[in-house]
């Protein structure tokens, strides 16, 4: 049986109208409209588009949300397997809705999403993490090649069959790392690159070294007698037993923990679930990664208001940072919620 | 100085009355070798001696190290020097290997950087410790509550004694294969192939303390200066191995034993380029350590007039920052440099892959993201203890299904994705 797809355009291919009709509503026709038809022809039978969204490009701006939520309510019945959007070309509006259908489908529905689109269409750089995205000349005259390749990549996808570097697929570059089996042990790899960068030869790193947000820091707190400090760590320190799991490594979590009435961590009530470091020092006493301890002195001796209820903690060994900036943001929302005033970040 | 390598090729494995070689097989007296491990009081009663082999469905973990047995037939000192045998310096003279064998050091964890080895199977693929054929060492503290560091020790030198006494219980067999390799002294290495670029390899070893530990000689690498070794010194064991970081990029002292980049320079040698010495640099914690030996390990590479640095790194994270200073100042001293690394970009692999990164680093290779999931199906038999998959370095609560399977990150499988470059797995960007 074919495998099913559903194709998304917007209101000028679906021949409704130009920019006069760009505020039509989402709808749903069975079967094919427009682009589809050189879809069709590239799937050879191995695919089929069961139904055509069409949807006028200010409208999805305008509405974003609503619109992709009535367009999922759309496709469900259809049971699809894979997504097509566009081609987009190098129009902004309709990439931009091409790439936040994709995501939303793909995130709904877990199945391959396709789009097409001119390099420099912002939807490329908005949500070429989230979708294949073919590149595509600038304009509508790449019909002809654009379509057949989109359609390669996206049955490619439904068999899943293995998918190779952007240059030889055609599509635009998703900045996600894929491991291969190389034909030479990665050591001859890098002795070969050595001997041509010695050479002044051409050679392409496997890696390219990646640019980091640098973040500055707060300006220092003026009223630390009445200030609320809450202390945060990366150094998995965790009430006994780890409760909830807190991995040792590549952490999923973050963990928050009371210490209301807490004066002093100990080998009794505390440990640590970090995985990267000997954790024979921390498991004798939490305090040395998390010090709560010398909170609770500052905090009689009014150095400073008091000491946060809760604290934060979490495992920063191999954790991607993803994940990282997720939980970062999280404890954030809860510190601000609780009015905390500053936060004591502790690291190993 | 000149080395050889008297090679027997293993193939199987048995246990028998008396250990030796003969036919592809390495017969194993196993209450001999159990005695030999079970002198150290810091070991339990409960030690084994297991055997895997290469095809069989057979899972070891947690594995801590891998050593090749190895034992020196001629030249001055013996292997593992400053460890199990005197510190006399190595490198010289003939060594006997047992390729294609390894001694395994498994059982209770030390702590949670330990790693699984399939004998079979889709995580056979991932490591090279696979295709040998293991002599496992299943190992217990005397106290379960002993000091980890005290474990460790016994665990490192339970698996020397046992590399060195399989091979010396082979010391009378005719080898199948001699290998001979040569390293010219620094003056011969100048006046040689003066069309050739000078180059070094800049050998960084995990030493951050506390049970992510390096022996060179016997002395804790994280007290060293970054010093000058010939390669062949590190093929009779100069380099050990006291790791218990994540088991997919520790260096094992088997892949120092066999570092290939060393294997591939040394025959690159004299066509590609003069290779005229190895450096070794530590990986320490503290900023002003970093600083230090980057500063040193590079400005010995200076001193010796080197065009260009291999650079290998050990682990990841903090040791990423040693790797960054390294290359940028090797480079900023007219140096080229390649680096050697592995990545942590996620489950997905959409995040960055290094905690540290300089626009010098433009020759880079990767052995892979070892954050990416696998599913490793049950296996017949267990070595050691399944249930460590929850906890280890790479898994998660429930990494172990009740049928057997493990689901973890490529992490947990020993040598996966070596920074020495042993394996073939890398990564590219989708």
């Amino acid at each position: 049986m074919a495998f099913k797809v559903i194709h998304y355009i917007n209101q000028f291919y679906a021949n409704i109208g130009g920019e006069e009709k760009a505020d039509y509503k989402p709808e749903i026709r069975e079967g094919i409209v427009g682009p589809g038809m050189a879809l069709k022809a590239a799937f050879k039978g191995e695919a089929e588009i069961v139904a055509t969204v069409i949807c006028g490009d200010s409208y999805f701006a305008s509405n974003m949300d609503e619109a992709t939520n009535t367009i999922l309510d759309m496709i469900r019945k259809y049971e699809p397997d894979a997504f097509i959007a566009g081609p987009a070309f190098n129009a902004g509006r309709y990439g931009t809705a091409c790439g936040a259908m994709c995501a939303a489908v793909a995130k709904e529905f877990n199945i391959p999403v396709v789009s097409g689109m001119y390099p420099e269409n912002p939807g490329v750089e908005m949500y070429k993490k989230f979708a294949w995205i073919v590149e595509t000349p600038d304009s509508a005259i790449g019909m002809r090649k654009a379509a057949p390749a989109m359609a390669k990549l996206a049955l490619k996808l439904l068999k899943g069959e293995s998918i190779g570097k952007p240059e030889e697929e055609g599509y635009i570059e998703r900045g996600i790392r894929k491991n291969m089996f190389y034909e030479k042990l990665a050591a001859e790899r890098c002795v070969d690159m050595f001997i041509a960068k010695l050479k002044g030869e051409p050679f392409e790193t496997e890696y390219k070294m990646p640019v980091f947000d640098r973040v500055d820091p707060q300006p220092a707190v003026k009223d630390l007698a009445h200030a609320t400090i809450a202390l945060v760590t990366s150094g998995g320190i965790c009430p006994k037993g780890n409760p909830d799991h807190i991995e040792a490594s590549s952490a999923s979590k973050f963990g928050e923990y009371d210490i209301t009435g807490v004066n002093d961590l100990t080998s009794e009530t505390h440990c640590t679930a970090h995985g990267g470091y000997d954790a024979t020092y921390a498991d004798q006493d939490a305090d040395r990664v998390l010090p709560v301890d010398v909170m609770r002195d500052l905090e009689r001796e009014g150095v400073i208001g008091k000491l946060h209820t809760k604290f934060y903690t979490t495992v920063g060994n191999g954790t991607s940072v993803a994940n990282a900036k997720k939980f970062g943001a999280e404890i954030v929302n809860r510190l601000v919620r609780d009015g905390v005033t500053a936060v004591i970040l502790t690291s190993t | 100085m000149k080395l050889e390598l008297h090679r027997l090729n293993v193939k199987s494995l048995k246990f028998g009355d008396k250990t030796g070689f003969a036919d592809g097989v390495l017969t194993v007296n196993k209450s001999e070798l159990l005695a030999l491990i079970s002198e150290d009081e810091l070991l339990g009663k409960n030690l084994d001696v297991d055997l895997a082999i290469p095809g069989e469905s057979v899972r070891v973990m947690p594995v801590k190290d891998v050593i090749e047995p190895r034992f020196k037939l001629e030249g001055k000192g013996q292997v593992f020097p400053g460890m199990i045998s005197d510190v006399e310096t190595v490198g010289e003279g003939k060594t006997l290997v047992l390729s294609g064998c390894a001694v395994l050091t498994a059982g209770k964890l030390v702590r949670f950087q330990e790693g699984i080895i399939d004998m079979s199977g889709p995580g056979a693929d991932y490591t090279p410790y696979s295709k040998t054929c293991n002599v496992v060492l299943v190992l217990e503290p005397a106290d379960p509550n002993m000091d980890k560091h005290d474990y460790e020790k016994a665990c490192r030198t339970a698996g020397l004694k046992a590399a060195k006494y399989l091979a010396e219980a082979c010391k009378d067999v005719k080898p199948e294969k001699i290998e001979s390799y040569e390293f010219a002294k620094i003056r011969d290495a100048m006046n040689s192939y003066p069309e050739l670029p000078k180059v070094g390899y800049l050998y960084m070893l995990q030493t951050q303390g506390l049970l992510h530990d390096t022996y060179l000689y016997g002395v804790d690498v994280k007290k060293i200066l970054p010093t000058v070794i010939s390669p062949l010194e590190v093929m009779d064991g100069a380099i050990v191995s006291g790791n218990c970081v994540s088991a997919c990029d520790k260096n094992s002292t088997y892949s120092h034993q066999n570092n290939p980049v060393i294997a591939d320079m040394l025959k690159r040698h004299g066509k590609d380029f003069n290779f005229v010495a190895v450096i070794v640099t530590n990986e320490n914690v503290t900023l002003a350590d970093k600083r230090r030996s980057s500063s040193y390990a590079t400005k010995i590479a200076g001193m010796l007039g080197l065009d260009g640095l291999v650079i290998t790194e050990e682990g990841f994270g903090n040791p990423d920052a040693d790797l960054i200073m390294n290359c940028w100042k090797a480079e900023r001293l007219g140096i080229k440099t390649a680096l050697l690394t592995d990545e942590y970009a996620g489950q997905d692999g959409a995040s960055q892959s290094l905690a540290d990164s300089c626009p010098e680093g433009d020759a880079c290779v990767t052995a892979g993201n070892a954050n990416e999931v696998i599913i490793l199906p049950p296996m017949q038999k267990v070595i050691g203890y399944a249930e460590e998959a929850n906890v280890i370095a790479g898994g998660w609560n429930g990494s172990l299904a009740e049928d057997g399977t493990i689901t973890v990150e490529l992490q947990a499988i020993t040598g996966a994705t070596s920074e020495l470059g042993y394996t073939k797995l890398g990564a590219y960007t989708l």
